[in-house]
């Protein structure tokens, strides 16, 4: 589905991206761990065309897409829940849903996963005509998801969803990065701080330090490595 | 309390044209935090070009209402392209640079523009064609408001009620909308930020053209310069009115008057 070969991103002279390589096949979902400043946010900007790829390749379905713009990048079907969830706070729930779906003209099937959307979270159809920024941070992550799943993508990147929640929200959340992932197959990539969480979800990860994979490997083994327990799982 | 209601008519009218410049400056800003110096040029060049369109349909008798909406349109357009080219090529290239560089490129564009009607035109004052005609039915208030105020009012306010429409109901008004709050995500949903910065460009001008061609047939006379000082005060308006997009609408008729009012008491 998408592949990273030798990517390389950097701000000025700080490179915050050496040499990534990674893929992640259809169907599967896939996470990145690390530390902050360590380089996950940057890895999902260049995806999507936000931040400009030096040097390497990102392929997806074997077609390059690194100097693609970032409206080209979405209408192939890769959407972005950035970190922060950058809801439009001004308009309202309904209004960021549909801004998800801006680049379909297909009426009924934006109907459709408008529904499929506030049956996920029954909270977003309740609060519809309320602003984006007077939802909780729970609401408006719930809500930033859904923008995203407005797109239909094939392919879905998710920035810490779960940073700042409460538990019992971070497990709500969990579940149903899980349940799209099996009912629309929708590929998923996971960057995450918390890598306990979101080692149990995934098939596969990769860690990330210093702008540099220096592990990659399937969930399982991941949980039970003895660095990432040190490192990452605390334990 | 007539001579109050008088110079409330009139400043009321200019009001609602300084606040169509007005706009220009506030969807500008509101989406790329440009104060954009060349608006009023931008202006100055569609009071330009209605004169020359006025004029030359004139010479050929067509009837006033058609010069009047030919005029409007020609303006609207030629504007229109000033406003998207000057984007194009002194503000686009600057977008990650230090804030500080747009905007003497602003201040640069301001300057050549003028200069460039200056050389390419003239420096004196052109009489301006009297494009609306005291209508008869007027007569009776003509003394308090006269008809071209009226026009002006009713064309400013019609335009304002479409771009208020455009803004929220529109694919690319709610794209200027999801620009202006978060540049970031407006390019993750799949926005053409580009293109959205373009049509912005184009509206504000089209809107400060035909801002132009009432001003300009209001007060009879133009030449080079007054787009610098229309451009100043309807960027006071903006500010006053505060940079949003509603509020530039609501700010500026009510200024106007005490501007208008202001200047009176000032001078008398
Ligand atoms: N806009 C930016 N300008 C300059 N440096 C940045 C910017 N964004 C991130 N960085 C730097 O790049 C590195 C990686 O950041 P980031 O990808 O946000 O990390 P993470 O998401 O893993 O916490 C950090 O050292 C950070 O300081
Ligand atoms: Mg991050």
């Amino acid at each position: 589905m998408l592949e990273l070969k030798n990517v390389q991103t950097s701000y000025g002279n700080i490179q915050a991206l050496q040499d990534v390589n990674l893929t992640i096949h259809a169907g599967e979902i896939v996470t990145l761990i690390g530390a902050n400043g360590a380089g996950k946010s940057t890895t999902l900007m260049t995806i999507s065309g936000i931040v400009p790829c030096r040097r390497g390749k990102i392929l997806l379905k074997g077609q390059e897409i690194q100097a693609l713009s970032p409206d080209k990048i979405v209408a192939l079907g890769v959407c972005q829940v950035p970190e922060g969830r950058h809801i439009f706070a001004d308009l309202t729930v309904r209004e960021n849903l549909d801004l998800g779906a801006f680049l379909r003209t297909d009426k009924a099937g934006i109907k459709q996963d408008l529904e499929y959307v506030y049956s996920l979270f029954p909270i977003l159809a309740e609060r519809r005509h309320q602003s984006g920024g007077t939802l909780s941070g729970g609401q408006q992550q719930m809500l930033a998801m859904s923008r995203a799943l407005m797109a239909r993508p094939q392919l879905l990147l998710l920035d810490e969803p779960s940073m700042g929640l409460a538990p019992l929200v971070i497990k709500q959340i969990f579940e149903i990065i899980k349940a799209i992932n099996k009912e629309h197959n929708t590929t998923i990539f996971l960057v995450e701080q918390n890598a306990h969480q979101a080692l149990h979800i995934a098939d596969r990860g990769y860690v990330i330090e210093n702008g540099r994979i220096i592990l990659a490997d399937s969930a399982d083994k991941l949980l039970n490595n003895p660095d990432v327990q040190k490192a990452y799982l605390g334990i | 309390m007539d001579y109050f209601i008088e110079l409330f008519c009139s400043g009321l009218t200019r009001g609602s044209i300084y606040a169509l410049i007005a706009l220009g400056y506030t969807m500008v800003y509101g989406i790329i935090g440009l104060i954009n110096f060349a608006h009023g040029e931008i202006y100055m060049i569609g009071a330009f070009t209605s004169f020359i369109v006025a004029t030359v349909l004139s010479i050929y008798g067509f009837p006033l209402a058609a010069i009047v909406v030919v005029a409007g349109v020609a303006a609207a357009i030629w504007s229109s392209a000033y406003g998207y080219t000057v984007e194009k090529i002194a503000y686009k290239p600057l977008r990650h640079a230090p804030r500080l560089a747009p905007l003497i490129s602003a201040i640069g564009m301001s300057i050549l523009l003028q200069n460039y009607v200056l050389l390419a035109q003239t420096s004196d004052f052109l009489p301006f064609p009297e494009l609306i005609p005291e209508f008869a039915f007027m007569e009776p208030i003509a003394h308090i408001i006269g008809s071209s105020d009226i026009v002006i009012l009713l064309t400013t306010t019609v335009v304002m009620l479409a771009l208020t429409f455009l803004i929220k109901f529109t694919r690319i008004g709610k794209a200027m909308r999801a620009t202006a709050q978060d540049r970031t995500m407006a390019l993750l949903v799949g926005i053409n930020v580009d293109r959205v910065i373009s049509a912005t460009f184009i509206i504000g001008s089209a809107l400060a053209a035909i801002g132009g061609l009432l001003i300009a047939s209001h007060i009879g006379q133009i030449n080079f310069a007054i787009g610098f000082i229309a451009g100043i005060k309807a960027f006071t308006a903006a500010v006053l009115g505060g940079i949003v997009y509603s509020g530039s609408c609501s700010g500026e008729p009510d200024s106007g008057p005490d501007r208008k009012f202001c200047h009176r008491l000032y001078f008398q």
